[in-house]
């Protein structure tokens, strides 16, 4: 029954009292809800695991197939943006099933550890197999795969590609720069860096820069961008690295036959380096579940989980001694900023207050 | 319009009555009915409190960058939608009801088809075609050698695309309420009008439109509600609207308060506006007896009836045979397997959530319909039209709304039943179907309350009162009367609701079970990782799946035609 699975690991003997309460509870429900014994799940004997996801990934399945074969616990999921997720965790408060709140950006698990919605946790394999700059120095959260946003460029038209981010503001490259839209959550995660970086002031003229430089109205997603080098109508796009990486590895359409005509430039390399964010997650605060919860991390920083959790998406593994997926190799290697990445939560309600000040729609 | 009191309950009466007085024997009704749209208030409710709440600042920060343009976007884009649903609608549905032309009675039934289809889902399938490289701007640039930035093509990504996006799915709500509407005009009018001299024209704008006005502003609201609801379509356009500053300020903002505040102010706006249009119109009562005479449609032929053709079939091109040719040729290129059990399980979820949905809704619009015909005073008046909020507040919003009311109800019972008994009984809703079902009846509720209300309209107060003098009870009424006649009315919301459940995504997304997926839920998954080519499966088994409940829809519009059903209204 659903409140049967809610609390096993939690509370030893709940179970039991529960058990000797079945018929009373039975008629409360009745009473309360009686449409509910229709629609409530059934038990399950082993172990579980539940997650609250904004992953999206179809090759994430065989992942979590790997880890109940190894290790005899069900995953349930529910898949949503993080902000939703992180409502409904709020709102279901101690009594919230959540054991493991997964999402693509530092952005929001440094907003659900501000929020009080993760716990800290201790584990000597996650500390040795993950850098400590992709992850919390307390525990609430880990990074288990990275991905820079990068300056893609058309050869043909682009003889001087910019250098560095800064240069996209240059008004040499008036009328070429494609990006997408200043409310999407890698454009803040990038001028949040750039803001800990330059300051305030000189990242607000910069978004000004780009976006006075743009090619067209800001539109699309990162793959919408790299069509628009294909198509002609943009000298130069921003990007996250794996929508390009994919297209090198599988048929994308309008993209993938067009790759070789799209230069790619890690920019920063003389600085800081290229902005990088993380798809991670933490062990919810009020996890049933915890030791399964902290378990299931452990196993995504291990080497096998490391080749899916990486690789399904074309992004960067974290941890070192795991080889990068074919399509990512082609990309070349690169500097990394290695910037805390809780600023870029900490700035991104900044950054979107400057973009929206200079117009970036 | 200069209608004035009429009495002749032979014909179409339109009849200015003073609004009945709450009688005794209905307070119970009254009281039913209070209670069911309080229950459905309490999501929206909760989001307005918000208003009391302290945001983090965004509010201030938002009205001085890019609200005023958000709002000038939105106004210019629910005027576009209003004005194009309206002509669609009403013309083509005037065509189908007054005009014989060829392919008539196939057009009758195609024209509720894009019904099935959600707009987000048609973007995806225009943004395919018409941005490039898709296949029309590269055949354009193949026959022409134009490079591109040689020639001006319009942006399908733009506020002028999503009005399009908007009207070629949702003109069928229009079209349903007029259809029916005019159908169930009295020829008296008509003919009266056409013998007097008037051109078929001068009737229809003099005569039938007037006639159909509650019809056709409940289709227009339904309409615009779902436009200014939707996030979807506008975000996938980057069309700013009132809707992205609402997530702007939850999502980049992480500000939900102001997020909820901006909701609010968008419901005061819609209240307004429903309430002003219901105000112009309170002094009529709409409703016709029953039709007298045979029924004649005006033969068409020649350049006319092609004309009448082009205006009928353009609607279902564009809304429904265009974008599923496209999703099939990109299902084609890149699309998934589909004959998993993966798929199966995907549809018999999205189907059983309709049907219970419909189930559900049902109930309490016709509750709240009839309260409001009987025994409304205007507190319950008032409480009838609050429960259709729902359906102009952005899903994910509405679905905060009800998550967090339910589970504080939950956590109440669970800290309850811990202190009293020493067991807990943790969420006992949130996270069930149960919450689910309850947010699409939330949602949904505009949808099924306007059909049953325009059905239970279309049933003269003179049938209550006959049935009251010959001794029959209130409840008898209802049971011997007016459910045979409604029965209809009923079946349509339902299948409508079940049509909109099936469409439904944000709500879906944030208060499903474990492990739930839908095919909404499924095709946006995949769009939302930019593979709109495989998203292009879900979508298609979507459509598909949708035209069940549309195809039930369509026979039960064949079942009302013209002939059949003069023995009762």
């Amino acid at each position: 029954m659903q409140m049967s699975l809610r609390k096993p690991g939690a509370r030893p003997g709940f179970r039991a009292s529960f058990q000797s309460f079945g018929v009373a509870r039975r008629g409360l429900m009745a009473v309360g809800a009686g449409v509910l014994l229709a629609f409530t799940p059934p038990a399950f004997a082993g172990g579980e695991l539940n997650l609250y996801s904004s992953r999206h990934y179809d090759t994430d399945e065989r992942l979590y197939e790997e880890f109940t074969e190894k290790t005899g616990i069900k995953i349930n999921r529910i898949e949503d943006k993080a902000s939703a997720l992180m409502s409904r965790m709020e709102a279901e408060g101690a009594n919230s099933p959540a054991d493991v709140l997964l999402t693509v950006d530092i952005g929001r698990l440094w907003a659900a550890e501000k929020d009080g919605l993760l716990q800290a946790i201790k584990s000597d394999v996650l500390d040795d197999a993950i850098p400590s700059n992709l992850r919390d120095p307390e525990g609430h959260w880990y990074g288990f795969s990275t991905r820079a946003r990068v300056i893609f460029y058309d050869k043909e038209k682009v003889a001087n590609p910019p250098q560095t981010y800064q240069e996209l503001a240059d008004p040499k490259y008036k009328g070429m720069v494609c990006t997408r839209s200043g409310s999407n959550i890698y454009m803040l995660s990038l001028l949040s860096g750039l803001i800990e970086h330059v300051g305030e002031d000189k990242a607000k003229a910069w978004a000004a820069g780009v976006y006075a430089n743009r090619a067209r109205d800001p539109e699309g997603g990162d793959t919408d961008q790299l069509r628009g080098i294909a198509s002609g109508e943009c000298a130069i796009a921003i990007s996250n690295t794996y929508y390009f990486a994919r297209a090198l590895r599988k048929d994308v359409r309008d993209l993938s036959g067009m790759t070789d005509k799209i230069g790619i430039v890690f920019p920063n390399q003389d600085s800081f380096g290229a902005h990088v964010n993380i798809s991670g997650g933490g062990v919810a605060k009020h996890a049933p579940n915890a030791e399964n919860a902290v378990a299931f991390l452990e196993y995504l920083a291990g080497k096998d989980a490391q080749n899916y959790f990486a690789a399904g998406n074309d992004e960067y593994p974290v941890v070192s001694g795991v080889a990068k997926s074919a399509s990512v190799s082609q990309l070349g290697d690169f500097k990394a900023d290695t910037q805390a990445l809780d600023k870029l939560g900490e700035n991104q309600a900044k950054a979107q207050m400057i973009y929206d000040e200079v117009g970036y729609q | 319009m200069t209608f004035e009191t009429s009495s002749d309950r032979s014909g179409a009466s339109y009849t200015a009555r003073a609004g009945t007085a709450p009688q005794s024997g209905n307070n119970w009704l009254g009281f039913l009915a209070l209670a069911v749209a309080i229950l459905l208030i309490v999501p929206v409710a909760w989001v307005a409190f918000s208003i009391f709440a302290e945001d983090k600042g965004t509010l201030a920060h938002l009205a001085q960058t890019v609200l005023p343009d958000y709002v000038a976007n939105t106004l210019v884009l629910i005027l576009g939608v209003g004005i194009g649903v309206l002509i669609v609608g009403t013309s083509t549905a005037w065509l189908v009801v007054m005009c014989e032309f060829p392919g008539r009675r196939f057009f009758e039934w195609a024209l509720i088809v894009p019904l099935a289809i959600p707009a987000y889902i048609i973007a995806y399938a225009y943004t395919d075609i018409l941005s490039h490289p898709g296949i029309v701007q590269s055949t354009l640039r193949e026959l022409t050698g134009w490079g591109p930035r040689d020639y001006w093509f319009p942006n399908i990504r733009s506020l002028g695309g999503a009005m399009a996006m908007f009207i070629f799915v949702l003109y069928p709500y229009v079209y349903l309420l007029a259809r029916n509407a005019f159908l169930e005009q009295s020829t008296c009018y008509t003919d009266v009008s056409r013998t007097l001299g008037r051109t078929a024209f001068q009737t229809f704008r003099q005569i039938s439109l007037p006639l159909a006005r509650p019809a056709l502003a409940g289709g227009v609201t339904l309409a615009l509600m779902e436009t200014l609801a939707d996030f979807g379509t506008v975000a996938h356009f980057g069309v700013h609207t009132f809707t992205t500053g609402i997530y702007r300020a939850w999502l980049s903002m992480d500000d939900l308060v102001a997020a909820g505040q901006l909701a609010t102010m968008l419901l005061a706006v819609v209240l307004t506006v429903v309430l002003v249009e219901r105000a112009a119109r309170r002094q009529a009562k709409f409703h016709h007896s029953r039709r007298v005479g045979e029924f004649f449609r005006c033969p068409l032929s020649g350049a006319r009836a092609w004309l009448a053709i082009l205006a009928c079939s353009t609607p279902v091109l564009l809304g429904f045979v265009l974008p599923v040719v496209i999703l099939i040729n990109l299902s084609y290129v890149d699309g998934h397997d589909l004959f998993t059990q993966r798929y199966a399980t995907l549809i018999g979820n999205s189907l059983k959530l309709g049907f219970l949905a419909a189930l559900a809704a049902v109930a309490p619009a016709l509750i709240l319909a009839y309260a409001a015909r009987l025994a409304a005073g205007p507190v319950t008046r008032a409480a009838v039209r609050m429960a259709n909020l729902g359906y102009a507040v952005p899903g994910s919003v509405i679905a905060v709304g009800i998550l967090m009311p339910l589970a504080t109800f939950d956590n109440a019972v669970d800290a309850f039943m811990q202190a009293t008994f020493g067991i807990s009984t943790g969420l006992l809703l949130t996270g069930s179907l149960a919450a689910l079902v309850f947010a699409y009846v939330v949602r949904f509720m505009a949808v099924a309350l306007t059909t049953v209300e325009a059905s239970l309209a279309k049933i003269p107060d003179a049938m209550d009162d006959a049935a009251r003098s010959l001794g029959e009870s209130r409840f008898g009424t209802l049971r011997r009367i007016h459910m045979p006649l409604l029965s209809g009315g009923l079946m349509t919301a339902g299948l409508i609701v079940f049509i909109d459940v099936m469409k439904e995504l944000p709500a879906t997304l944030i208060l499903r079970p474990f492990n739930y997926d839908t095919l909404a839920v499924q095709a946006y998954r995949l769009a939302s990782d930019e593979r709109l080519a495989q998203a292009s499966t879900p979508s298609l088994v979507l459509v598909a799946a949708g035209l069940i409940p549309v195809i039930l829809l369509s026979r039960r519009i064949m079942a009302t035609r013209v002939g059949r059903r003069t023995e009762v209204r």
